[in-house]
């Protein structure tokens, strides 16, 4: 899809829209960035990659003021007045599309977008801001209910949530971190192209991504950082092979997962006629019903907000079905505990894993250690065994490559990437049999994206099965043998994996949209 | 009957209105994110200075207008601490009740027990002899404690400054990028709900009781912040919380002027009883939230990973 493009209309003498110079900036000691640098000129979209942890997000963050950086400068559009804090960088022509979405939970859709539009100074009523976000919405063909309360979104709802936000701004300078993580290839490309639009009409862009396919079709320049310094300095894409894009962002990568061959084994999983409603009473799933066997995966795609977040929660105990059986081996599940789940060989890897599946202010250990406690295998009924815990999560972490810390660290200083390759450490360690797992690489780079599609193919390679609930059709047909489509709560007949193209799938999805 | 339920709806409102008023402060302040268990300290305040102006033979009307500025003097203290030098929510509202009637202890003790002429009835007014007992006896202090709650209301759901108020109590990160001051929403919620509460206060000593005693806040502070957590945080639901338990609780004088014979010490349970009866009823219906702001107590550090 890379369609022959003009190059970035310069004005020429003009400054550059943002030019940040030796950035240092660090956490408790933690060094995030080490004398970084990024310019990023009028009219064009600057491509920023990088592996997990590299100072992506905390270099945008200096720029947009968030965060102070502990030496450097920021100069935006040529004015050397240092900005104060994000309302002096609103206030400048910057907006940030933040990876982890600033959106206030028990907020409208409408009610966010106005609170943000009235902080940079447009004097919009709620109401004007849901006309707003649905005409935005429409021409993006983005879904989105400005009325619904944030909190009861789904990942992907939210996301939509957060870029009309602040494309809505009308900023002349756009960063957005991670923007199409869990979007679909369609409402990708819908906004890749606009806002490509928007620089070849002299804004200036940022998109940061760990799809490469995105860098090669939609960027003019990359910046590429790693470990916290700029390794590439704002190279022109023409040109420019993306394996050494990869392999200067990432290093050397590991070999791609094989592909899991499709071998049935016993039957593990039924569920039949499953229901289950939102907490605003609308209908989530829908009579939904699959079957799944021992060393199978099963890849569930979807435009997200199509039931996919109320179908984990279902699965992993934490909603109450409306009605359908769920059994798992010949055990009836519906209203099992989530206890009885894990105790069942159940495990759940939701799409946030710092909602249910972590716990952020705990270290490494305990979190690792946190499902077997109950179990006793860490101790007694009275006393856990520390030592045990110690050396478990030493032997997990080095087994599955986190980084960032050590048993004792907490897991809120993790980046993405090594805290879902924690999470997926710890549960697909011991007894799992059904592994759910709902956008396991959102965010990921492409080493970690690797590591953690590994981890599942070994589980599945050794009979566990896999429910693979994702937005990602790559992710989708790299891992499943079969695959379905979900839409409004209800999947359609599985194929085989060997018959999927992205094509077929594609219009399945929109068929039903 | 009706004579007793009209005896009890004359006295009514100097029961529900301080615990209204205060509870109006807190909600704001916790709207916005900060803890505040200030109101024992902030009526007391309020009191005295009420009390103090209206002897010094100002009138009353300065009196009510003293109470408030000494609330929101003491607030000024309180919002320092926790908003500017980040000081645990819960510890700066504790001292600040323990400084606010050491204050009064201090400031009020020579003044102690002498009546003044406090806010008048209507029906002692020129305009008001003709009103019926239960409107006569009233001031001018309950329709303003009416709206200040509706204007509460409506600031709250209706106004930008609201929006940005809720938002920072939500999600200060969130608010933050979308251009709001933390800081500055927050000082100001703090300082708006000192003056609420010493509002509160002079009500007590100048519009209703017209003399000083130490002590004469007696908890009613407390009481305002389970009333608000009754009220999950919402103005109209606080006048609701506020009648049922200043209803009750101005049941017992009326109920032993008929002669009912009824221990006193259960007599006072009763409000607290029947609030966490209906506390517990109304938590169990399904989907109900609890309707805390999701950022109150915690204090916001723009650094910090979320
Ligand atoms: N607020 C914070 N407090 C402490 N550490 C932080 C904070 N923000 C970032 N870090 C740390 O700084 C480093 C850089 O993080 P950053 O989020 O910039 O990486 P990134 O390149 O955006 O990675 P990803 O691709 O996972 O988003 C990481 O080690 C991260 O844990
Ligand atoms: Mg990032």
């Amino acid at each position: 899809m890379h369609f022959p493009h003009p190059g970035p209309q310069e004005a020429p003498g003009r400054a550059p829209a943002l030019l940040l110079r030796g950035i240092d900036k660090s956490f408790d000691g933690h060094r995030a960035l080490d004398g970084a640098g990024f310019r990023l000129d009028w009219g064009e979209v600057h491509a920023l990659v990088g592996e997990n942890g590299a100072g992506k997000s905390t270099i945008m963050n200096v720029a947009t003021a968030v965060y102070a950086a502990d030496a450097g400068e920021v100069i935006v559009d040529g004015r050397d007045v240092p900005l104060r804090g994000p309302a002096d960088a609103m206030a400048a022509g910057l907006g940030m599309v933040h990876q982890h979405f600033r959106l206030v939970g028990s907020f409208t859709v409408a009610e966010n977008v106005a609170l943000s539009l009235r902080g940079a100074g447009q004097k919009v009523s709620v109401a004007e801001a849901a006309r707003l976000l649905a005409a935005r919405a429409a021409e993006l063909g983005f879904r989105i209910d400005p009325a619904a309360r944030v909190d009861e979104l789904s990942i992907a709802e939210r996301q939509r949530a957060e870029i009309l936000k602040v494309l809505l701004l009308g900023a002349g300078t756009l960063i957005l971190d991670e923007p199409t993580a869990v979007l679909t290839a369609d409402e990708a490309q819908a906004l890749l192209t606009l806002v490509r639009q928007l620089a070849r009409r002299g804004r200036a862009v940022v998109l940061i991504t760990h799809k490469l396919r995105e860098v090669a079709a939609y960027s003019d320049r990359i910046t590429v950082m790693r470990q916290g310094r700029t390794v590439l300095d704002a190279a022109p894409a023409e040109g420019l092979a993306m394996d050494e894009v990869a392999r200067l962002a990432v290093g050397e990568m590991p070999a791609a997962a094989p592909r899991i061959a499709a071998r049935p084994g016993v039957p593990l999983l039924s569920i039949e006629g499953l229901s289950a409603h939102r907490g605003d009473g609308s209908r989530a799933l829908d009579g939904l019903a699959l079957e799944l066997a021992e060393g199978e995966v099963l890849g569930i795609a979807g435009v997200g907000g199509n039931g996919q977040p109320e179908l984990v929660d279902v699965l992993s105990g934490l909603r109450r079905p409306g009605g359908g059986t769920i059994r798992l081996g010949g055990a009836d599940l519906l209203t099992a505990s989530p206890a009885a789940r894990r105790d069942a060989g159940l495990r759940v890897v939701p799409a946030d894993r710092f909602d249910s599946a972590m716990a952020p202010g705990l270290s490494l250990a305990e979190n690792l250690a946190l499902t077997g406690v109950a179990s006793g295998r860490f101790g007694g009924r009275w006393l856990v065994d520390r030592r045990k815990m110690r050396r478990e999560a030493e032997r997990l972490i080095a087994d599955h490559e986190v980084r960032g810390g050590g048993p004792a660290t907490p897991a809120s200083l993790l980046s993405g990437g090594n805290a879902q390759k924690l999470l997926l450490a710890r549960e697909v360690s011991d007894g799992a049999r059904l592994l759910v797992a709902h956008s396991p690489s959102r965010g990921l780079d492409l080493r970690a994206t690797r590591a953690v599609h590994g981890a599942i193919a070994e589980g599945v390679a050794r009979g566990m099965a896999c429910l693979l609930i994702s937005e990602d059709l790559e992710e989708i047909m790299s891992l499943s043998t079969r695959v379905c489509v979900i839409n409004n709560g209800r999947l359609s007949a599985p194929m085989p994996a060997s018959e999927v193209t992205p094509e077929r799938l594609g219009a399945l999805l929109v068929g039903h949209a | 009957m009706t004579d007793f339920f009209l005896a009890w709806l004359t006295v009514l409102p100097g029961y529900v209105l301080p615990l209204l008023l205060a509870s109006l402060g807190v909600v704001l302040s916790e709207r916005a994110g900060v803890l505040n268990l200030c109101p024992e300290g902030f009526m007391a305040v309020g009191a005295m200075t009420g009390a103090l102006i209206c002897l010094a033979g100002q009138g009353p009307w300065l009196g009510v207008l003293g109470g408030t500025a000494a609330g929101l003097g003491l607030s000024a203290v309180f919002g320092l601490a926790v908003v500017v030098f980040r000081v645990e929510q819960t510890l700066a509202g504790l001292a600040t009740v323990a400084l606010g009637l050491g204050i009064t202890g201090v400031l009020g003790r020579s003044h102690v027990q002498k009546p003044f002429d406090g806010v008048p009835r209507l029906s002692e007014t020129s305009w008001g002899a003709e009103l019926p007992r239960v409107l006569g006896q009233q001031t001018l202090m309950l329709p303003l404690a009416l709206l200040l709650l509706l204007l509460v209301a409506w600031f709250l759901t209706r106004s930008a400054a609201g929006l940005r108020l809720r938002a920072v109590g939500e999600d200060p990160g969130a608010a933050d990028v979308a251009g709001v001051d933390v800081q500055i929403v927050q000082l100001g919620a703090v300082l708006t709900s000192g003056a609420f509460g010493g509002l509160a206060g002079a009500y007590l000593s100048v519009a209703s009781a017209h003399v000083w005693v130490e002590g004469m806040v007696a908890g009613r502070g407390w009481v305002v912040i389970a009333l608000v957590i009754f009220a999950r945080w919402r103005p109209l639901r606080c006048l609701a919380a506020a009648l049922l338990f200043g209803g009750t609780e101005a049941l017992m004088p009326r109920l032993q002027a008929l002669g009912v014979d009824f221990p006193v010490y259960l007599g006072a349970m009763l409000p607290y009883v029947l609030t966490l009866a209906v506390l517990a009823l109304t938590s169990t219906r399904r989907g109900a939230r609890s309707g805390a702001p999701a950022a109150l107590g915690l204090s916001y550090l723009r650094q910090d990973k979320h």
